[in-house]
């Protein structure tokens, strides 16, 4: 230390022996002021802070309002027969009653009747066979109640109708589309469930010839999981 | 040999860390405790539900979780049920002070930090789809991320944007908003009708809007811009866009 307080207040240069200088004279007074108010004289200070402080950290509430699923079932692609759908879900739960939902699927036509009769006539390539779609949809849980397998076991469940909005990719093109379907939703635990789905994406369609509505009805199953 | 250990990890590391994990999550749960005369545990977290058990005043539970207004409570003695935000918000925590248990209001949502929501509308009459998520970097100011897909009968577009929103009253009911960003815009026309390229494109958007806050962590918001393409064409494309739809925060 003292080797330090002499290179500040020896040091030739005048700049840094008069900054060094005011440098401690500020500092040392401070430092035998507050030596003496901790000690205020050498007694103990009659009140004593209240230094037992509560603990606050509370832990987290954890929040189960998310639920992603993995579905698979068959879908009926209007004129191009059933084929198999894969898919996956992701809700999130407004209230007891209403839930949002994103959900994205994929299937792949087979051949209209007309292809297979006639043999070799195409009317998509293999690219255009693929039938992607997403919604945003709004569920509303219908029926909620218990079941009971056997005596002593009650799981809980809900019958839900749910409808949107979307998008189809087939034939190459992107079609808007609505979807309304019935659901059931069985809780094995609190989170974790068996879903089973029938939904129809209905989307315009002039592949054809000519405009029409076509209806792609979907059957599936799907594991969730609350998160 | 090399080959078995993906599997080897696959098979006994992966559910080891899984049951390691949820050993860790299960510690400590927030302790209540009932000051009303009593309250009533049900079968499941819904109005519909059976009551089980009936905890009386003074006794401790714990809460195990929530899923959106009900709380699945434990008692000392092992009872699990689910109880109503309503019933649980008037009981006491374990240090004889009132619940805080989050329950949203308007002061909430002016302080939101995140928020994300799907809209519907229309882009120069095709359908419209649109779904964003947005950070609030102060009160009055906000960036999004948003993904827009446009369904025409002509061709449809996607769209990736990033928008800086600047609200001026965040703490209003109503709250106006204006927006400006740029992102791209990818077009593919209808391959029935027109023989043409996918074409991806830079664009740059204004608009204004409001946010109407519903209740709890919801609000409606609507919006409108104005959409302008860079095209490589001698050309900018100006587009009109308007869109509604339901948004959540946190």
């Amino acid at each position: 230390m003292e080797i330090r307080y002499r290179f500040l207040l020896l040091k030739h240069r005048p700049i840094r022996r008069s900054v060094g200088f005011w440098l401690l004279m500020a500092l040392l007074p401070w430092q035998s002021l507050s030596a003496a108010g901790g000690m205020e004289n050498g007694r103990e200070p009659v009140i004593l802070p209240d230094l037992d402080r509560r603990e606050i950290v509370e832990p987290e509430i954890d929040t189960e309002d998310f639920e992603i699923s993995l579905f698979a079932g068959v879908l009926s692609i209007e004129d191009f027969g059933t084929n198999p759908v894969y898919g996956a879900r992701l809700d999130y739960h407004l209230s007891e009653d209403f839930f949002l939902q994103a959900d994205a699927g994929y299937s792949r036509a087979s051949k209209t009747s007309y292809e297979l009769l006639s043999g070799s006539a195409q009317l998509l390539t293999d690219d255009e066979r693929d039938f992607t779609y997403y919604n945003f949809s709004l569920g509303y849980n219908l029926l909620p109640g218990e079941v009971f397998i056997g005596k002593g076991r009650a799981f809980n469940s809900h019958l839900y109708l749910i409808g949107g909005v979307g998008n189809v990719t087939f034939a190459g093109d992107d079609h808007f589309s609505t979807n309304l379907g019935l659901g059931y939703r069985f809780l094995f635990t609190d989170a974790f469930a068996l879903h089973l789905d029938v939904r129809d994406h209905l989307f315009n369609s002039d592949l054809l010839g000519e405009d029409k509505t076509t209806h792609n009805i979907e059957l599936s199953a799907g594991l969730s999981l609350f998160f | 040999m090399a080959s078995t250990r993906p599997h080897f990890f696959l098979i006994y590391l992966l559910p080891l860390w899984l049951l390691s994990a949820l050993a860790a999550a299960e510690e400590r749960y927030r302790e209540v405790e009932i000051s009303a005369p009593y309250i009533e545990l049900q079968t499941g977290p819904g109005r519909a539900f059976p009551a089980i058990h009936a905890v009386g005043r003074g006794e401790r539970v714990e809460i195990l979780k929530r899923r959106t207004d009900w709380f699945k409570l434990r008692t000392h003695k092992g009872v699990e049920g689910w109880v109503h935000l309503d019933q649980l918000s008037e009981n006491l925590d374990h240090q004889g002070e009132p619940l805080h248990l989050d329950a949203p209001r308007m002061d909430d949502f002016s302080r939101r930090r995140w928020e994300a929501g799907l809209l519907g509308g229309y882009f120069e009459g095709a359908a419209l789809l649109s779904a964003y998520g947005g950070f609030s970097l102060s009160q009055n100011l906000s960036a999004e991320l948003a993904f827009s897909h446009a369904l025409g009968n002509v061709s449809s577009q996607l769209m990736a944007d990033i928008n800086l929103v600047a609200q001026p009253f965040p703490e209003w009911r109503i709250s106006p908003f204006f927006t400006i960003g740029t992102g791209i815009i990818h077009t593919r026309p209808r391959s029935t009708l027109v023989q043409s390229e996918d074409r991806t494109d830079q664009t740059a958007n204004v608009g204004l809007g409001a946010r109407l806050y519903l209740g709890r962590r919801f609000m409606l918001r609507g919006e409108y811009k104005n959409r302008l393409v860079f095209t490589s064409r001698d050309d900018n494309e100006e587009y009109s866009e308007w869109k509604l739809g339901i948004a959540f925060f946190f």
